[in-house]
């Protein structure tokens, strides 16, 4: 479970526009069919993290129950019901990454960051989720920061690499 | 015309590596220099030998750059592209004869053993332009099929190829077209299972990165043949490069009439959109896929009713993984006794093996089935690094099993995979040497299945679970013997009892490893003793004396004091002090400390 980090919902009036508008494209686009993931999808690209006043609007739109949201939201992987940090760092658990020592790497950075899988720092800078395959094994043992890819990470390095997102 | 063309692998891999940078570089130089109109750069998909990206090849020379830097643009354009030189430092060492001529690619350990029919475009063609898919064949397979076939003939040469799913089981794909086309129902749907999630697997990655559009050729294909008009691929979310090339590519094929209405100007109707997945392992289940793309939670669902009678939206539905789909064209255009040629009696045609882990040449190859382990990581991967030993090769992901070094001679094809007690699977490949321990390996293939257990059944949401437990105590040192024989009789409960897939094959990696490395199971009970110095808790790290110089680096680096001794003398670590850090090790630089 991630850490419940007391962040007061301070979604902008241009956000649920947003979203609202979004919704109503989708169910043009899929038919009115099958339609949830893709809505939380948007939500989530929108707000970051899928609140309980986001998955409400959802539910509204959809006109289906809130606890149908959450059950879907809580489903899968790429939806958090809370915000996660500035720079996302994933490290690849992957089988070949694993075999390489990813493990090793993982451990290093929740023993620097002082937070677990699934948590986000307390200044919300950093949050670390374990990624499954992100298929560049050749590149093996490997960690991103949002969109940097950092190939062949020993547990040495990373105090380095997240020093350049310090500041 | 072009007098040169630069081709940039475009691959999640090579991406990584910054490859679009590098192609960026080139466009940009190339301008430049005024020779646009000569020389064409261009971006494709995976050439399959991601070790060695980022990689480029210039023809006409056919030179083969690897591991490329953006600051070597500036030299390949300077000396090959302008003065004519091949920048011999960054050839593929493979690729550069004893006389230092340039072999063929075809010539090198790598791919000399491939055959490529479902990679046969990807590293060939730039997936972003339907028109080099078609200058390859492309869409002629469709038109062939709409214009001289009857979605009976269809089938027929499709069973008659044999081909059976790549995604993992096997069924063979003609049966599973047949079963669809004889449902009757107004609605009938065509999907395509691009949830890629064996962990260490990528090819279905690459084919949609690389040829986006042979799938969405065979998809319609597949259409005609069961009579349905609508379409979807399941992707998954993290793939954004393969999403973002089959959206161009959907869009391409709708505007040259491919995909829409009245294709070829038949009568035949068939559109196509694609779901993105949001991360659930169970979904790669055909089932639980189904019910992800109706937009619930992707819980599998009892068979039957089979999907080719109930699936989609309660419809009649096949569901075919993207390799298979890739193959289709070619079998279409080449006849299915040139399919059949390839393989062995029971699996005709090729695989694609994503190969990793501790082997030289990590990346995709594509070998006929009936092709040894050795023969794909000794001479197409080029063996373990650094000199280890290899020690077992794990197919099928969480769901395979490991395959120990004296079976090693096995002819690769579904049917030997199954009784040496390993599936095919997606075709992950992951090579393990000496420094691996098994049980950890089986522990962390239980933690991902306990983690991807979608909870719907006791038997793998909780049995799984008791598994997992039963490992840790196993590398904790705590286990006994008898805990040993518990662990597999619930193995057998687990893959009875579980209502889908990937319960029924959860245990296949413990089954796998207490069958083949049993004695290392039993040195971590009976011993307390990891032998390949993997599981920390039985870890002891010692000193040689005979190596200690007494230098005081391990001591001063002791994060909590567990190394004691005087200037010049051997040191000690104390073992009840010790928390395994390793650090000792790493500083130590005469090579007196060990793991026992």
């Amino acid at each position: 479970m991630a850490k419940k980090i007391d962040v007061p919902f301070n979604g902008t009036k241009e956000q649920e526009e947003k979203l609202r508008a979004q919704l109503a494209q989708l169910k043009i686009e899929h038919d009115g069919k099958g339609l949830m993931i893709a809505a939380l999808q948007r939500a989530q690209d929108i707000y970051g993290y899928l609140p309980e006043a986001v998955q409400q609007i959802i539910a509204d739109e959809l006109g289906v129950s809130l606890a149908e949201v959450y059950g879907v939201a809580t489903f899968y992987a790429q939806f958090s019901l809370y915000p996660k940090g500035n720079y996302k760092i994933g490290v690849c658990l992957g089988t070949a990454c694993y075999v390489k020592g990813s493990g090793d790497v993982y451990k290093k950075i929740c023993d620097t960051l002082k937070i677990e899988g699934g948590q986000c720092t307390d200044d919300l800078r950093f949050s670390l989720d374990a990624t499954r395959c992100i298929g560049c094994c050749g590149l093996a043992p490997v960690m991103t920061v949002n969109d940097d890819v950092y190939g062949k990470v020993t547990p040495e390095e990373v105090e380095g690499i997240l020093a350049k997102y310090m500041n | 015309m072009f007098r040169s063309h630069i081709l940039v692998c475009g691959g999640t891999g090579c991406t990584s590596g910054n490859s679009m940078k590098i192609y960026d570089a080139l466009v940009d130089r190339i301008q430049k220099e005024g020779l646009e109109k000569e020389v064409h750069v261009t971006k494709t998909g995976c050439f399959g030998l991601c070790a060695y990206g980022p990689i480029m090849i210039v023809y006409p020379e056919g030179a083969f750059y690897s591991q490329v830097k953006v600051e070597d643009v500036d030299e390949i354009v300077n000396e090959h592209i302008i003065k004519g030189r091949i920048v011999t430092r960054l050839l593929y060492k493979e690729t550069v004869g004893e006389d230092g001529t340039i072999k063929a690619l075809n010539d090198t350990n790598f791919y000399k053993k491939q055959h490529r029919v479902a990679l046969r475009n990807c590293g060939v063609i730039n997936p972003e332009k339907i028109e080099e898919y078609i200058a390859y064949d492309g869409y002629e397979a469709l038109g062939k099929v709409l214009t001289e076939m009857t979605p009976q003939d269809v089938i027929d040469v499709i069973s008659k190829s044999g081909l059976r799913g790549r995604g993992g089981a096997g069924f063979p794909t003609g049966r599973k077209w047949q079963f669809a086309k004889n449902s009757v129902g107004d609605k009938k749907y065509v999907c395509c299972n691009a949830d890629e999630g064996d962990p260490g697997a990528f090819m279905d990655r690459s084919i949609l990165e690389g040829d986006p559009h042979a799938v969405i050729e065979a998809m319609a294909i597949a259409a005609y043949a069961i009579g349905s008009d609508q379409g979807y691929i399941y992707v998954r979310a993290e793939y954004p490069i393969a999403v973002q090339r089959l959206t161009i590519a959907i869009k391409q094929a709708r505007e040259y009439g491919l995909l829409g209405k009245n294709i070829f100007g038949t009568k035949f109707c068939f559109d196509l959109d694609i779901r993105l997945g949001a991360g659930a392992f169970v979904c790669g289940e055909e089932t639980a896929l189904m019910t992800s793309i109706e937009g619930h939670r992707g819980e599998p669902r009892p068979r039957p009713p089979f999907p080719a009678v109930k699936g989609l939206f309660g419809k009649p539905t096949i569901l075919n993984n993207v390799e298979t789909y890739a193959n289709i064209p070619q079998i279409i255009l080449k006849g299915a006794d040139w399919f059949a040629s390839m393989g062995t009696e029971k699996s005709r045609g090729t695989k694609v093996f994503a190969l990793g882990g501790k082997i030289h040449n990590t990346g995709l190859v594509e070998i006929p089935m009936g092709t040894t382990m050795r023969e794909i990581i000794y001479d197409i991967g080029g063996g373990c690094p650094n000199g280890k030993k290899f020690k077992a090769a794990q197919t099928g992901g969480p769901s395979g099993g490991c395959i120990p070094a004296h079976l090693i001679d096995t002819p690769i094809d579904y049917d030997n995979l199954i009784a040496i007690g390993s599936m095919m699977g997606s075709g992950g490949l992951i090579v393990m040497d000496e420094d691996n321990c098994m049980v950890d390996i089986a522990k962390f293939f239980l933690e991902f299945t306990v983690d991807e257990s979608c909870g719907k059944c006791t038997a793998c949401r909780i049995g799984t679970k008791r598994l997992y437990e039963m490992l840790c105590k196993v590398t904790d040192g705590t286990a006994t013997m008898e805990d040993l024989d518990k662990m597999e009789e619930l193995c057998y409960y687990i893959k009875e009892n579980s209502l889908c897939g990937l319960g029924q094959t959860a245990p296949n990696p413990v089954l796998s490893t207490l069958h083949y490395f049993r004695d290392e199971y039993e040195a971590h009970v009976r011993d307390k003793r990891c032998p390949a110095g993997v599981c920390k808790k039985l870890l002891r790290y010692q000193i040689v004396a005979d190596k200690c110089k007494g230098c005081t680096l391990c001591a001063r680096n002791c994060p909590v004091g567990a190394i004691t001794g005087t200037v010049k003398e051997p040191h000690v670590i104390d073992p009840n002090k010790c928390i395994k850090c390793g650090v000792c090790m790493e500083k130590c630089r005469f090579g007196a400390i060990i793991k026992a």
